[in-house]
């Protein structure tokens, strides 16, 4: 719902982060209903890929800022171009 | 109240509000971790998120110095479909979820042993079964800072070679 209402670029990866963890809270509630281990370890390495996504994210966010001093998404429409 | 944090980051109007909301979302994730038995991920979504993360959303934030401005919304065509389909999604959810209490309810054992979470047994199936992916994902974080390092660099490195010549 975010990701579609806000035009602002940061806020649509904050909330990319916000629905990785909405899984990984779903997943430690299987991890506790089944009595199994293996959910965490998929959780770990879900955080493991959140935060690599951010940071190759967030570096494409501020070269977008020095090129063109936005951060709107409707901006990367001119890409097509 | 982390639902009600969540709603925070998406409508509040500055983002460096949006972050601190975002902020006090990953805490209440952690207690529920902590209350679903699972310790060693509490203190790794805290770290991670709310020490790293944080701090880069931050720090980008205060780079770009919009902590001010008045976005300019999107139609109201738009978000009119967002919010339907978050709804809709938010009912599928529902539904499930009434199921599955109704399921459990009739005498699925839960196995309530608490020791599933901690580190010791954690990081013994971490490196008993899944030694690989746990190399692989290593891999992938240092192409990803390799990566964000080059993209971060590029606007720079060529003016500096240009100014030395």
């Amino acid at each position: 719902m975010g990701v579609l209402m806000r035009r602002n670029a940061i806020i649509v990866f904050m909330c990319i982060e916000l629905m990785l963890n909405a899984v990984n809270l779903l997943m430690v509630a299987f991890s506790k209903m089944f009595g199994t281990s293996d959910p965490q370890i998929f959780v770990f390495f879900i955080m493991v890929v959140a935060a690599a996504e951010v940071a190759v994210g967030l570096a494409i966010i501020v070269m977008m800022y020095r090129k063109v001093h936005s951060v709107d998404i409707n901006i990367l429409n001119r890409l097509k171009h | 109240m982390a639902i009600g944090c969540a709603l925070g980051v998406i409508l509040s109007r500055n983002p460096v509000k949006s972050v601190l909301f975002l902020i006090a979302t990953f805490f209440a994730i952690s207690g529920h971790y902590v209350l679903m038995n699972a310790q060693f991920l509490a203190v790794v979504n805290i770290i991670v998120y709310a020490g790293a993360i944080m701090v880069l959303f931050l720090f980008v934030i205060m780079l770009m110095n919009l902590n001010a401005d008045a976005e300019p919304q999107k139609s109201r065509l738009v978000q009119f479909a967002a919010v339907l389909s978050g709804g809709a999604l938010f009912l599928v959810i529902i539904a499930a979820l009434k199921t599955a209490s109704a399921g459990t309810g009739s005498g699925t054992s839960i196995d309530s042993s608490g020791d599933i979470g901690l580190i010791h047994n954690l990081g013994k199936v971490l490196f008993k079964e899944y030694v690989l992916p746990f190399e692989v994902s290593s891999i992938l974080f240092l192409s990803a800072m390799i990566g964000a390092m080059v993209i971060g660099k590029k606007e720079t490195v060529p003016a500096a070679s240009t100014e030395t010549k």
